[in-house]
């Protein structure tokens, strides 16, 4: 069976009624992966093993005549910051490259749980930071819809793989837009949920305070399905909570007529493409004429959103990346005589340019003498964001917005300026410090055919609401 | 320019980071730039306003209680069960650099 357009519920329903079985789906894709990504380099790290013993387990359960869960034997990709047992993990950097973790992430211990087949991990920025994927210790990911344009980041691989149907979908990681932002890029599906919805045990830390698992998939459904098998409290995470899990999927076609829907002037102002905008206009048009109430909202401090996450995000990651310190399963420099010249020089060697970037700044704005004047600024400046949400929501259901400024850029093109390669975030970073979901969804191509993507911000633990939006939209397209 | 060489030095110290001479200079000008760009939250007065450290403490918790309180739910038994066992040593010690039958092994400490 050719991968092609396969849904969840296709590849499922397709093994249960015996027109594929999941060890053939599991071949297919990898025949896909050994044709295609050899030009796109989504994947770093292929499980076959782990991939085979699973499908043939799926595969015992259909001919024994079993009840299959419910992603019985979809193959899926795992960004490769979240820990496998077993399997190489290495979050993108070379300080990782040896790096075999002994245990799952949950996330991904609960997909394989409900029958997915976890075909490998998907190359990203190392430890997750950066927004065209192009900072990955193992080389570019390139875009499947024009291979000399970035797939977006981090989870770059992750939207890549879903886009060139190397996987039926993919976990990424959203710290700042890194879900959201390669899902506008390469056309698919990305979301982010609430702070604390989903497990964050096994995920390599990158800042605590703002980093999220999500699904990237080809349809919303989809993403709503894969929320519902991976949300939910974890006894190894306390930030997860124990608010119940509803059926995303059941909600997914409830009606939209009548929901309150926000359009806020900061996210349409200068810096937004022309194409993009007319795009997202047109999509807010279209969910108008579903029967949505469009609303102006404000979010006066969004102009302020990147330089308070570049600065937590950085202070964090900081003191997270403390821990590659060559002793306990990080690369280490050789020929050191001391404990100190160990961890520089181990360091030094392992982390790339845009990590050492970010733990001098974080390191900075936490050090004696900075620490009020930057991170304290920024937590407080974080307060101010989170309460232009927490005042718009009292008006509205979900807010619309562009997912990025601009379609795929180049590669190269913006790898020398690290500022300008933060403002691709614009319009992400602000879900991300207000811990309230997102969704990206595609809403139309540029003039050079280049995916553009609308993105529905909702309530914290709201995600049926997004994804109901996201799904109207999508069946009106 | 807010941070010198000087501070380069300081902070890469800090965070056991060495850095080529190539390295610093580009560290000395993206710093810099980054920060004048920073600079634009000063524009905000916040004498007022908290500092938000989490998420966690206002949503999806009972916000009628206060403090750890609200995040009862959090709190388990101190037992094993349900949770990871620990790692046998051999798994523990499978990734290291350099290791014996139970301990990491590393230069000596007491010199800097």
């Amino acid at each position: 069976m050719e991968p092609i357009s396969l849904t969840i519920e296709g590849a499922r329903s397709a093994i249960q009624e015996r027109k594929t079985t999941a060890v053939a789906l599991a071949d297919a894709h990898y025949a896909r992966i050994q044709k295609e990504d050899g030009q796109i380099g989504a994947f770093l790290t292929l499980s076959k093993e782990r991939a085979l013993a699973q499908a043939e387990r799926i595969d015992r359960m259909v001919a024994d005549g079993k009840p299959l869960p419910p992603l019985a034997g979809v193959p899926v990709g795992i960004k490769d910051v979240m820990s496998t047992r077993g399997v190489r993990t290495t979050a993108g950097s070379k300080i990782l490259e040896t790096y075999t973790p002994p245990y799952d992430c949950t996330a991904v211990a609960r997909l394989e749980a409900a029958g997915a087949v976890v075909l490998g991990k998907m190359n990203c920025d190392e430890f997750a930071m950066g927004s065209s994927n192009e900072n990955s210790g193992y080389g570019p990911v390139r875009n499947p819809r024009d291979l000399t344009r970035v797939p977006g980041g981090s989870s770059g691989g992750s939207a890549a793989a879903v886009a060139a149907h190397m996987a039926v979908f993919t976990l990424g990681s959203d710290t700042g837009g890194s879900i959201r932002q390669p899902a506008a890029f390469c056309g698919v599906v990305g979301l982010m949920p609430t702070y604390g919805r989903v497990s964050r045990y096994g995920l390599i830390a990158f800042a605590s305070s703002l980093d999220h698992i999500g699904p990237l998939t080809k349809t919303v459904k989809d993403a709503a399905i894969v929320l519902r098998t991976i949300a939910g409290r974890d006894p190894m995470d306390s930030t997860s909570t124990d608010l119940p899990v509803p059926d995303y999927v059941a909600e997914l076609d409830k009606p939209v007529r009548g929901l309150k829907l926000g359009v806020a002037k900061e996210y349409f102002a200068e810096g937004l493409d022309e194409e993009v905008r007319a795009a997202v206009e047109g999509a807010i048009e279209k969910l108008k004429g579903l029967g949505c109430e469009i609303v102006p909202v404000s979010l006066p401090h969004t102009p302020y959103a990147i330089p308070t996450y570049y600065l937590i995000a950085t202070a964090e990651a900081s003191s997270n990346l403390a821990r590659y310190d060559g002793v306990r399963y990080s690369h280490r420099a050789r020929g050191v005589r001391t404990l100190s010249e160990m961890y520089r020089r181990s360091r030094d060697g392992g982390f790339g340019t845009e990590v050492k970037r970010r733990i001098m700044l974080g390191t900075y704005a936490l050090s004696a003498g900075y620490y009020d004047a930057y991170y304290l600024k920024a937590q407080k400046v974080r307060t101010l964001l989170t309460r232009d949400f927490d005042a718009a929501f009292t008006k509205v259901d979900a807010i619309l917005t562009p997912t990025s400024p601009t379609a795929a850029f180049r590669l190269g093109e913006k790898s020398n300026d690290p500022l300008a390669m933060y403002l691709a975030d614009i319009y992400t970073v602000t879900a991300d410090l207000a811990g309230i979901p997102g969704i990206s969804i595609p809403c139309g191509e540029t003039r050079e055919k280049l995916p553009i993507g609308l993105q529905i911000l909702g309530r914290h633990f709201d995600e049926a609401t997004i994804l109901r939006v996201a799904r109207a939209f999508e069946q009106a397209a | 320019m807010k941070v010198t060489e000087k501070d380069v030095t300081y902070v890469a110290d800090l965070a056991n980071l060495e850095l080529t001479e190539d390295e610093r200079r580009g560290m000395l000008r993206d710093l810099n730039s980054i920060l004048d760009y920073v600079d634009r939250l000063n524009e905000l007065d916040t004498s007022n306003v908290p500092p938000m450290a989490q998420v966690s403490d206002r949503y999806g918790v009972d916000e009628a209680k206060q403090g750890s309180e609200r995040f009862a739910y959090a709190v388990r038994e101190d037992v094993l069960e349900g949770l990871r066992r620990s790692l046998p040593h051999s798994e523990a010690l499978a990734n290291a650099p350099d290791a014996d039958d139970d301990f990491f092994r590393v230069p000596k400490v007491i010199e800097r």
